[in-house]
């Protein structure tokens, strides 16, 4: 289906390009120029870059927020001097207050969820993996792509213009729960702060909505011939998932924070009812429900998780199945929990909810479906460990990555049958319990498969290696830090320790974590280091790696590792290859590895 | 703090030295040589990295499950319930983590590249599908009954003769409400909270209000007794969070919402059990409600029935707060010029209850 007529259209001047490069064989572009080429660009390559780093800037932001409210929470009765230089008022005597920790706390999730681990995570691998995968030479639409990109680019520097604001950036917690997030007069974060907040998230949502939609075009409309969806790798069947799961959800949300608006700003009573705020008095709102803002926001944030995870989980496939130098295991059964995750991940939401006074029969009912999707994630994680099974391991860095992936979505996904459980839940809902699940499985598994994916994807990105030592050390610090930081939380959780906590000292029932506390911090700042050093890496490698000699480093099968060590815009430089077979023929009749574009031979065996 | 970074940044570019050197390395020694022994390395760490692990999750259990509280179980009944469900889950749970931990860390380790090995082509087996299908979905649905046996036994409707008492969360800071000799909790309307004097905004028309006994902070309820909190919040949205009792409940502006459960030791028996004289029932506010959050706390003092009876009688109706010269009381011993100021102020309450309901 996807001839060249379609491509033509589509890409129309990236094809008349590559056929003028065919032709005389060496690459110039003719009108590139510095802007057109790394800052406006249309190469899916180059926007992907820009998704990368600009995500790379946001978790470094995002990190060094965790390790100043970790600072907070370790040492709560030291002062830091320095802080003060920093922070200014925010950080008065050198002991950050609670507005800033509160504020720290809430950019640090909203920046991680949606700029590192959705923007930074899919943006980057969408747009690099999809076209190459699946054999296009763009996306459907390059100019919704940058589109895309820029408009993510905006919501950032709103978001990071909310960080100056006299009154502080929102401080409300990520979820931004009205009425707190609704009234200024119950928090000052809610006020300048937060109308900042809503614009940049606002922002990022239509950025999301144009990446999605031109994902899933690419996906369904332009793979090359021979490739049908069932010869896909599963990197493009998980991030096409999480296209359709962006679309589908970040509408609600935004309908969410439209009415928030509305009640901010224009005096409606969507969510606020019956309120009395110290210092305002009685607010006019009747009539409106806190509760509804939570369904708009969980209807999306909980296919959030599965956005940000999918991607990790379809590169870890292909991770793992390139280094043990086997097919994957159960290709279709992958594609099938992965469907059976896209569809439950909109069904239950309200799991969230469960102490906010639900009708008891409702929750019952989202127990039901909430426990349900531990089984696509157990053929996942069983799937994993088969397709180890008798390998022939290659220790890429890439590869750890994605070993260390597996262990901590089991880790996070087995805390996960706890929580679903309502009756469980009331005991551990908003602890440490919650704050440990939802790192080890969203937040750093995640991280591992963005990881993993840098790590095998850089010499195709960059034609360059990076350093494996530093690789190693990386991987090595950084899974031993997440399980020492996360690992005990769950029993400060378990003590019914809440979240969001400036300060324990005060509290009978909570003080004796104290010096647990301050190990996690301590590991926290270790492995926030251990980061910088993959950055150095990161940025050395693109100008001074070991360079790429031959076109398939890894020996893989997939298409991308069919074009050129620097492809240019349009990819191929001849005609796009035709596909023969999937994506995972390795080891079969004792070929090492058998590319997509091999024709199947005559006396090749049929499994 | 200078010299910390300086130290930091120096021990990067060793590293980072050390990597580029390693590298090079590499490239003398032949690629492949050197990707062998690092892979023999990393091979070596993922089983290290296993025992270590397996080993640090039981340490880690010695040294914070005594800080948990758990080893003196729940101080509800209902929380019982909530204790052996956990044991049940940890048990599922913690042998599937230990199980697949050993198989992924043992396999990568057993299987690391060998030259000239021949691997084996296994792309799918239905029979192992359906079996990694079908198991986890029974075990599930063992624990789902479980859950939901617990959870309607907790949502449903509180014993009759059950200890009533309203609960507002407020910025930040709790008020708890008793109903008084009638049982009745009086009406409320939030327009007419009042700071000084009607804190809930009680509906003085109502007569069922006028015997309605408020307190701050903390909270008595009764040993053995079924107690059932009707929670809202005045402001933004709070919750209740009893981690003794294994309890927790959103207080919610304009909607109100219920939790119920039986305490089954006095705050004085808990201090002589966890051998902490300090000890007390606190109530966290577990729900982020601005800046003051981490010190919304309030107490709940569990006492024996005779305890109890004593304590409230000695409480005043929150009326004659409002009203102190209808205080039967106060009248008694009020001169003639208190009296005056006393009515001027409450003037303006009592017009404003007739505002509505």
């Amino acid at each position: 289906m996807s001839s060249e007529v379609a491509l033509d259209i589509h890409t129309g001047v990236s094809s008349l390009h590559d056929a003028h490069h065919s032709h005389d064989g060496h690459e110039h572009h003719h009108h590139e120029t510095f802007i057109s080429k790394y800052v406006f660009s249309m190469d899916h390559k180059m926007i992907a870059k820009q998704f990368l780093i600009t995500g790379m800037f946001w978790a470094v932001l995002g990190g060094l927020m965790s390790v100043l409210f970790r600072l907070q929470l370790g040492y709560p009765d030291s002062t830091f001097p320095w802080l003060e230089d920093i922070l200014g008022k925010w950080a008065k005597g050198g002991h950050i207050t609670p507005e800033a920790y509160y504020a720290l706390v809430t950019t640090h999730g909203t920046v991680l969820v949606f700029f590192v681990l959705t923007a930074g995570l899919s943006g980057t691998f969408a747009n690099f993996l999809i076209p190459l995968q699946v054999g296009a030479r763009d996306m459907a639409s390059p100019f919704m792509n940058m589109l895309s990109f820029w408009f993510f680019f905006i919501a950032g520097i709103v978001m990071l213009s909310s960080i100056f604001v006299e009154t502080g950036p929102f401080s409300g917690g990520w979820t931004a729960y009205p009425p707190l997030s609704a009234l200024g007069d119950a928090s000052p974060g809610s006020k300048t702060g937060m109308d900042l907040w809503i614009v940049s998230m606002a922002l990022f949502v239509v950025s999301s909505l144009l990446g999605g939609l031109n994902y899933i075009a690419t996906v369904l409309n332009m793979r090359t011939k021979g490739m049908s969806m069932t010869r896909l790798p599963l990197t493009i069947w998980a991030l096409f998932f999480t296209a359709v799961l962006g679309v589908l959800s970040f509408p609600v949300l935004f309908s969410g924070f439209i009415l928030l608006i509305f009640d901010r700003n224009f005096g409606t009573s969507f969510y606020l009812s019956d309120i009395f705020v110290n210092g305002a008095g009685a607010l006019p709102n009747e009539g409106g429900s806190a509760i509804l803002y939570q369904h708009l926001f969980w209807f999306l944030g909980h296919p959030e998780v599965y956005i940000i995870l999918l991607p990790a989980m379809g590169m870890v496939s292909e991770i793992l199945s390139t280094n043990s130098r086997k097919p994957i295991f159960g290709y279709m059964a992958m594609i099938g929990s992965m469907f059976a995750i896209a569809i439950l991940a909109f069904l239950v939401w309200a799991h969230h909810m469960f102490v906010t006074g639900l009708n008891p029969f409702l929750g019952s009912i989202f127990v039901l479906l909430t426990l349900l999707i531990a089984v696509p994630s157990a053929i996942k994680v069983f799937n994993w460990l088969t397709t180890l099974w008798r390998g022939n391991i290659r220790f890429t860095p890439a590869m750890m990555f994605a070993i260390g992936f597996v262990s901590l979505f089991i880790s996070g996904g087995l805390t996960g049958i706890w929580l679903g459980n309502s009756a469980l839940d009331i005991h551990l809902h908003d602890t440490y319990f919650v704050i440990a699940h939802f790192h080890i499985v969203m937040g750093v598994a995640s991280m591992f498969g963005m990881f993993a994916g840098i790590y095998h994807w850089f010499p195709k990105m960059y034609g360059r290696f990076l350093n494996n030592t530093l690789g190693y050390v990386h991987f090595w610090i950084t899974i031993i830090g997440a399980y020492l930081i996360f690992w005990p939380m769950h029993y400060e959780g378990l003590a019914g320790m809440p979240r969001r906590y400036y300060d324990y000292s005060i509290w009978e029932s909570f003080k004796q974590f104290g010096d647990l506390n301050r190990f996690i911090s301590t590991v926290a700042m270790i492995v926030f280091a251990t980061q910088i050093l993959f950055l150095a890496n990161f940025f050395y490698s693109i100008f001074k790696g070991r360079k790429l000699r031959s076109a398939n480093p890894w020996g893989s099968n997939t298409l991308e590792w069919t074009t050129p060590i620097r492809p240019g815009h349009g990819n191929w430089p001849g005609e796009i290859p035709e596909v023969y077979r999937w994506a995972y023929d390795y080891g079969k009749d004792g070929h090492d590895f058998i590319s997509q574009i091999t024709p199947i031979g005559a006396d090749e065996s049929v499994h | 703090m200078y010299l910390v970074i300086a130290v930091v940044i120096l021990f990067f570019v060793v590293i980072f030295q050390i990597a580029k050197a390693s590298e090079y390395v590499a490239v003398l020694k032949g690629e492949k040589n050197s990707k062998l022994q690092s892979n023999k390395i990393n091979g070596f760490l993922m089983v290290a990295f296993l025992v270590l692990g397996l080993i640090g999750v039981w340490y880690c259990n010695e040294l914070f499950f005594p800080k948990t509280l758990f080893r003196f179980g729940s101080a509800s009944v209902q929380g019982e319930k909530v204790d052996s469900m956990l044991w049940v889950t940890i048990a599922v749970t913690g042998s599937v983590f230990i199980a697949t931990q050993i198989l992924l860390f043992w396999f990568a380790f057993k299987y690391q590249e060998k030259p000239g090995k021949k691997v084996f082509y296994f792309p799918h087996n239905t029979n192992l599908e359906l079996l990694w299908t079908v198991v986890p979905a029974i075990v599930l649905t063992v624990l789902v009954v479980i859950g939901l046996r617990n959870w309607f036994s907790f949502t449903g409707e509180a014993p009759k003769d059950a200890l009533v008492v309203e609960v507002t969360g407020k910025q930040f800071g709790w008020i708890f409400r008793y109903p008084g000799s009638d049982n009745q909790l009086g009406k409320k309307y939030y327009k007419n909270i009042d700071n000084a004097s009607n804190s809930l905004g009680l509906v003085w028309d109502d007569k069922m209000s006028h015997d309605d006994i408020v307190t701050e902070q903390t909270v008595y309820i009764v040993k053995d007794k079924p107690c059932k909190f009707i929670i809202g919040s005045r402001d933004v949205i709070h919750d209740v969070g009893l981690s003794q009792f294994r309890m927790k409940m959103d207080a919610v502006p304009g909607i109100p919402t219920t939790m119920w459960f039986t305490p089954k030791y006095t705050t004085k028996e808990m201090q002589e059990r966890t051998g902490n004289p300090n000890f007390a029932y606190e109530i966290s506010c577990d729900q982020m409600c601005g800046n003051g959050h981490y010190s919304m706390k309030g107490i709940i003092q569990v006492v024996t029935q005779s305890e109890y009876d004593e304590w409230i009688s000695k409480q005043k109706p929150y009326y004659f707060t409002a009203f102190p010269d209808k205080d039967p009381a106060n009248s008694k011993l009020a001169t003639d010029s208190t009296k005056k100021v006393v009515v001027s102020i409450s003037l303006p309450n009592t017009q404003k209850s007739n505002s509505k309901i």
